[in-house]
């Protein structure tokens, strides 16, 4: 009951559904606290989200986020399509790493079926989620900048991230929504001079234009006073509030996916979890910045040791064959054909599955009754979970914070609202 | 274990202390994908999250999924995921319930259930009581129904669109140029329930729908065939795993390759093994061809 004196119902008044506090307090001049829509248009919002805050000046005393005014009833459609034409749809969740949300999805089915995936396709969906995390932490990395006033490392980075758009399309013919990863391995084998380019990119060119870029942030003044000790979260808030990624390793809780759960080439990559100290604003975007170090350095193992090999598994009831296969095979033309048409049948059953998604843990609770389509695809998003958590890290901040805040958090809302 | 998915050791010793800390208010554990899930009783659901919290160091709710079963008789299924950061664990929760029963918040345990369970409303119609917000969160505001039961359609039921005439956003009934079109993939020797257009007639209720296709043969024939087919059960099915299994590349079959003189002998075995009907009308006298009348071409 005390936590909560900003809001008073002294005056009763309402507006819009919520109190207005109209009482005097003692010997000062009284201010009304009023509400502000933030949104749902708004450059700093990161999409449609439309918040209403409370304010006692400038100060914010109370978040409540309105969310799903993007949502398109992913979940729903899901259940109406086969399990394969149901994958592009999670490009179109997070579209700003498209490949971290296919990754948890051909995952689970691949669960369900128990399917064997050849290494070179492990390693291929290994060197693709990091590039994404990459892509992805090149947008958020700038876009934050820039919600904070500054425009030129915002320009630089985003040259690196149309460099890895352009490696998804040498790979999979979409710059985008790539529909790359497939159950049981990728879509195809990519050409011996694009690993050569992503190898070259990420020795020469990341490093040097990443690091010229955060070298005008990352001890720039004005930059330190809008994000050092804004929104502190501490490492039982960010449990509480269900908190993962970058976002719990910011409070400073080493806890990645990639190390302690392994899928896929994970396990026998050698990296670093990067962690916060203070909780606030700065540090997770410092972990993002020490990430995409990180990244680069799996991105070269993974070269390295990639083997040759099938790039899907071989097992004909769910992994479609190649064209020229087709063109001399009745049986491949017949397992092509029913794979387009029906699809395959996945075994009953439900699974969670989970992996580290550039922006945190997204899950994928596949229920599956034996038919060719799911029973229930329950989508668990990053953001979702992050921006409840917006009223309890702004209470108190300043009005400018708020951009700051949701910067730092790295929302998309294709994923918050499915 | 052959996928690539997240590997999760399992802790061994869970069933014994689940069934330890929980009691009467576990109803079912199991084990099944490499993923513990429990079911518990509905009512007791903040009491179990707390114990698993506190005693099984689960610290982290992840999800809350809802699930809609319309055949049980409790329709829904609320599903919450649990992680355990310090055990490295994860660990499925259910309760089931109806749309009138409402299911104890949690959010006192973990606040981020707050937005979790205002979803699960949202989108199933779920109750949670004691959840301080329970309003909409994903659907448009003034919506009505929950749009992922089973019962409520792809398409939904209302439209809006902006209108010129009114200058402003209209909400109208959903108007299809084309109905949605939902292929049904069950085989019918398999899963389906139905009785297929055309199978009425031979009174089955789906389980069994007569016989097959309509057939000359008497019932004598048909039982004869069907005692023959129980007395020999099919040879193995042939399996083509490899491309060596399929014949591709397999030299040609040399008998068949080989036509005019080798072939007579065959032929001649052939012929004897005709009916008498076919040898009748096979020598029975060509009708002579009516000779060809010249084309006439209208009244030109």
């Amino acid at each position: 009951m005390t936590d909560t004196p900003t809001i008073r119902h002294h005056g009763g008044d309402m507006f819009e559904g919520y109190p207005v506090d109209t009482a005097n307090t003692a010997g000062d001049q009284a201010v009304t606290n009023y509400t502000i829509n933030f949104g749902p248009q708004h450059p700093a919002a990161h999409g449609v989200l439309r918040l209403v805050l409370e304010l006692d000046g400038e100060i914010i005393e109370r978040v409540d986020p309105h969310v799903g005014l993007l949502h398109r009833g992913t979940e729903k459609l899901i259940e109406y399509k086969t399990y394969l034409q149901a994958l592009p749809y999670f490009d179109r969740l997070d579209y700003c790493s498209p490949l971290g949300m296919e990754h948890s999805y051909v995952l689970a089915i691949e669960k369900l079926l128990d399917l064997e995936v050849p290494a070179r396709a492990q390693y291929l969906r290994t060197m693709f989620a990091e590039l994404t995390r990459i892509c992805n932490h090149m947008l958020n990395i700038g876009s934050h900048v820039m919600d904070v006033g500054a425009m030129t490392p915002n320009l630089w980075v985003f040259e690196l991230r149309e460099d890895c758009l352009n490696f998804f399309e040498r790979a999979s013919g979409a710059r985008m929504h790539s529909a790359y990863f497939r159950p049981g391995g990728v879509h195809q084998d990519v050409p011996e001079k694009l690993l050569v380019d992503i190898g070259e990119w990420v020795e020469t060119r990341l490093p040097k234009l990443f690091g010229d870029a955060m070298s005008l942030v990352i001890d720039n003044r004005i930059f330190k006073q809008r994000n050092v000790d804004i929104a502190t979260v501490s490492k039982e808030d960010a449990l509480a509030w269900g908190f993962s990624g970058p976002m719990i390793r910011g409070s400073g809780i080493a806890w990645d996916l990639r190390k302690s759960q392994p899928y896929d080439a994970y396990a026998a990559m050698e990296f670093d979890i990067p962690v916060g100290t203070r909780g606030d604003c700065y540090d997770r975007f410092m972990v993002r910045v020490e990430e995409v170090y990180q990244s680069a350095k799996i991105i070269k193992q993974c070269l390295r040791d990639m083997p040759t090999g099938p790039i899907a598994s071989l097992d004909r009831k769910v992994v479609p064959p190649k064209r020229g296969e087709m063109k001399q095979s009745m049986e491949s033309l017949i397992h092509h054909f029913k794979l387009y048409t029906e699809g395959f049948h996945v075994p009953a059953g439900e699974v969670y599955v989970a992996t580290e998604s550039p922006k945190g843990e997204f899950g994928v609770y596949l229920v599956s009754d034996g038919t060719n389509k799911p029973y229930r695809c329950k989508i668990r998003p990053t953001a979702f979970s992050h921006l409840q958590a917006m009223d309890m890290m702004s209470k108190g901040h300043m009005l400018a914070d708020t951009t700051a805040i949701i910067g730092a958090i790295d929302v998309v809302f294709g994923e918050c609202d499915r | 274990m052959a996928h690539a998915a997240p590997l999760i050791a399992p802790r061994a010793t869970l069933a014994a202390e689940l069934k330890q800390l929980l009691g009467a208010n576990l109803l079912a554990h199991d084990f099944a994908a490499d993923e513990d899930s429990i079911t518990v009783d509905r009512t007791a659901i903040a009491v179990v999250m707390i114990a698993l919290r506190d005693n099984l160091e689960y610290q982290q709710l992840m999800e809350i999924a809802g699930v809609d079963y319309p055949d049980r008789a409790e329709r829904f299924e609320v599903v919450y995921h649990l992680l355990s950061v310090t055990r490295n664990h994860r660990l499925r929760v259910r309760v089931s319930t109806d749309e009138a029963t409402p299911v104890p918040s949690i959010v006192p345990v973990w606040p981020v259930a707050g937005w979790l369970e205002r979803e699960v409303f949202d989108m199933y119609g779920v109750l949670f009581a004691g959840n301080p917000d329970l309003r909409r969160i994903l659907t448009d505001y003034g919506f009505q129904g929950h749009p992922q039961r089973k019962d409520f359609p792809l398409t939904g039921y209302i439209e809006l669109r902006y209108s010129e005439e009114d200058k402003r956003v209209v909400y109208e009934p959903v108007k299809l140029a084309q109905d949605f079109r939902n292929f049904d993939f069950l085989s019918p020797w398999e899963g389906a329930d139905y009785v297929l257009p055309g199978d009425e007639k031979a009174g089955g209720t789906g389980e069994a729908p007569g016989k097959g296709a309509p057939t000359p043969m008497t019932a004598k024939d048909v039982k004869a065939s069907d005692d023959n087919a129980k007395a020999s059960p099919p040879p193995t099915p042939k399996t083509t795993d490899s491309p060596a299994q399929t014949g591709a590349g397999a030299s040609v079959n040399k008998a068949a390759s080989k036509t005019s003189r080798d072939g007579a002998k065959s032929k001649v075995a052939t012929k004897q093994a005709k009916t008498p009907a076919t040898t009748k009308a096979e020598k029975a006298p060509a009708k002579p061809r009516a000779p060809r009348k010249p084309k006439t071409g209208g009244d030109a």
